[in-house]
């Protein structure tokens, strides 16, 4: 057996020929590495995209800063999300809450605190209404979220609390709502309420919102959004911001110990609140993206595995149809493992092709996904891991083999005098 | 004296299909010196092509015994009845059997692939040799399909001819031929008789049986008469010259 797979020639004129059987063939090469070719793309765009997508999430994470702590109503398991991330509406987190958090006899090195609800509603200027998202804040938001002012001013302590009607609103909020006019001073109606523009928020590309940005944000004081736009009297959030990272394990310890004094809880395992840090979002994401990304990979494999036995069963026929020919070749002297070799090799030539075609055909449309991501405003990264390409190209070769062995060993059974049977 | 090429001891050949048994061949027995000319004949169903399967090792026979340079082939196994035919047996067949979509040098060069005795090296000198012996090395870069019905058996001969077998075996290598091309191609034939080759012709017809020295008819699986020819046909540039 070695000396057979010692010279290498004999591997490489197999694949000379198959290759001009190919050529020859060429739409039925095509149909049949079609299922590889829709394979491998889509590993190679799961990668692509999965990839983009989780760096997008986790740069919106960095952009905020490494020191803040994220305060969310509803208990979860430390290393999975929170349950309002996942949609559920909890309303154990109250204002007053809020308050203790940002004391800093109760938190060790907390700065600054924010406290958020988050709701949508008509907002309508100059006969021109537009459904916008807005969000009910506190005063410290720019300290909290490390951003400023480019115009006007933001709330005082007092706006949070009095009801007052003023509104901030983020860069392009303001141009979509008014255009070139200066909104400062100028009122707006926000659910037929109305509220007067005090301030714009500076631009800002990322922002730990979610994936939206601030730029198109409007903002309303915390209980005007509350009573006023909403009708709750809990909150989404709170975020806390520490002077240091190494403070950071001590103030989610001290700021658990608040709200479980505030909601008079004994144990531990009846917390009705999530803490996280920025660290542990990070990987809370990584590891949910990841979950998605392997799920949708295992999607991947299992249309590779379709492709292969496509290519089985046109290599099935491609025996049958040449039958005379492998009776010819043993009638010249081809032993078996010749027949098979040569069988092999054309279907992992095959596969390894449709392989190719699928990677050019993934990276395209990866690349188109991302100029269309990147128009609609998101700050999409193409990214095309190496190891991804030599991934599919490594298994659309192993398909071809795994999936042509059962042919091959078809037509390496076949008579010599097959090459004598006339039709 | 020396051993036969051929020796062939009460060969017999029996066909199972399902529950149909076939005896194809029964209890035949001769012998072939190197540089023969034989021809195999009789009519379709006689056994002939079972006898020339039987000799060229495409196929193993059920009884008796098949000497070829004094070795026994009943005892070889897959791997050795390949290099065997490889090295020391050459085959025309009536279909041509060309690779399609292939050049005739690639369709020459063919059982050099396989053969892992002969270095890669001297190939191409084989091959045109090979085209030029049936006068085809002009063509080498045709492909198959190119070639009209004479050419392709020219280069079928070059294809037996390559790896320097003892044996051509040449089964009915007219029947898809004009009889211009025919003559031709057993002109060739002849001419490596001639020149040492030992030929081994299976046919339905007379008069291309004739173009051989000696006669073997089969009927019914057994070879009823063993002749040398008396008229032999000589084939020459297309015209019959007794």
């Amino acid at each position: 057996m070695l000396h057979v797979l010692c010279p290498m020639f004999h591997i490489l004129i197999p694949i000379k020929i198959s290759f001009k059987n190919l050529m020859a063939a060429k739409f039925r090469s095509f149909l049949t590495i079609l299922g590889i070719i829709i394979g491998v793309a889509s590993v190679i765009i799961i990668f692509a995209v999965g990839q983009s997508a989780q760096e997008l999430i986790l740069d919106q994470i960095r952009g905020v800063g490494s020191n803040l702590i994220g305060v969310l109503p509803g208990a979860s398991d430390e290393k999975g999300p929170p349950a309002s991330a996942m949609g559920i509406v909890i309303t154990t987190l109250k204002y007053d809450d809020f308050l203790e958090l940002k004391k800093p006899k109760n938190v060790t090195g907390v700065v600054a605190g924010a406290a958020y609800v988050m709701g949508t509603a008509t907002v309508e200027n100059d006969g021109t209404e537009i459904g916008m998202s807005f969000t009910g804040i506190t005063s410290e938001y720019p300290e909290v979220e490390s951003t400023g002012m480019s115009k006007g001013r933001f709330f005082i302590e007092e706006e949070e609390t009095n009801l007052s009607r003023v509104a901030v609103l983020g860069v392009t909020a303001a141009k979509d709502i008014f255009g070139d006019t200066d909104p400062i001073g100028r009122k707006i109606k926000i659910n037929d309420y109305k509220f007067t523009v005090i301030g714009i928020l500076k631009e800002r590309s990322s922002s730990a919102f979610g994936i939206g940005s601030q730029d198109e944000a409007v903002f309303v004081p915390l209980l005007t959004a509350q009573k006023l736009l909403l009708g709750i009297n809990h909150l989404a959030y709170v975020r806390l911001k520490i002077d240091t990272i190494e403070n950071i394990p001590i103030a989610e310890e001290e700021a658990a110990a608040v709200l479980r004094n505030e909601h008079d809880i004994d144990d531990p395992d009846d917390d009705d609140f999530s803490i996280r840090d920025q660290a542990s979002a990070v990987e809370i994401v990584g590891t949910v993206t990841n979950a998605m990304r392997y799920f949708l990979l295992a999607v991947g494999t299992i249309s590779l595995i379709v492709g292969g036995v496509g290519v089985m069963n046109v290599m099935l026929i491609a025996v049958n149809q040449r039958i005379k020919e492998v009776g010819l070749r043993k009638a010249v002297g081809a032993k078996n493992i010749d027949v098979m070799t040569q069988f092999l090799v054309e279907s992992a030539t095959i596969s390894f092709m449709g392989g190719l075609v699928g990677i050019v055909f993934g990276i395209a449309v990866s690349f188109g996904a991302s100029l269309i991501i990147n128009a609609m405003g998101f700050n999409w990264k193409f990214i095309i891991s190496p190891s991804s390409i030599v991934i599919a190209v490594s298994v659309s070769i192993l398909i071809g083999v795994i999936f042509g062995i059962y042919p091959a060993r078809k037509a390496s059974k076949i008579s010599p005098m097959e090459a004598l049977r006339y039709e | 004296m020396s051993i036969p090429l051929i020796q062939i001891k009460n060969l017999t050949k029996t066909y199972i299909n399902g529950e149909v048994e076939t005896l194809a061949l029964r209890e035949n027995s001769f012998n072939v010196e190197k540089g023969e000319f034989v021809s195999i004949m009789g009519p379709s169903g006689s056994g002939k092509s079972t006898l020339m399967q039987m000799m060229g090792l495409l196929d193993k026979p059920s009884g008796g015994e098949y000497l070829l340079e004094g070795k026994n082939t009943m005892d070889f196994s897959d791997d050795m009845l390949a290099e065997t035919r490889n090295s020391k047996i050459g085959f025309v067949f009536q279909t041509f059997n060309l690779l399609p979509r292939t050049s005739v040098y690639e369709n020459v060069e063919l059982p050099l692939l396989y053969n892992r005795d002969i270095s890669n090296k001297v190939n191409e000198k084989k091959i045109t040799d090979a085209l030029k012996s049936v006068g085809m090395e002009h063509r080498t870069s045709y492909l198959s399909n190119q070639l009209s019905g004479g050419e392709k058996q020219r280069v079928a001969i070059a294809r037996a001819l390559v790896t320097d077998p003892e044996i051509i075996f040449a089964d009915e290598p007219t029947g898809n031929l004009d009889s211009k091309s025919g003559t031709q191609i057993m002109q060739i034939l002849q001419k490596l008789n001639n020149a040492g080759k030992t030929i081994i012709l299976v046919t339905h017809e007379t008069f291309t049986a004739q173009h051989a020295k000696r006669i073997l008819n089969v009927k019914d699986g057994k070879i009823i008469s063993d002749e040398i020819v008396k008229d032999r046909k000589i084939a020459q540039d297309g015209e019959l010259l007794k």
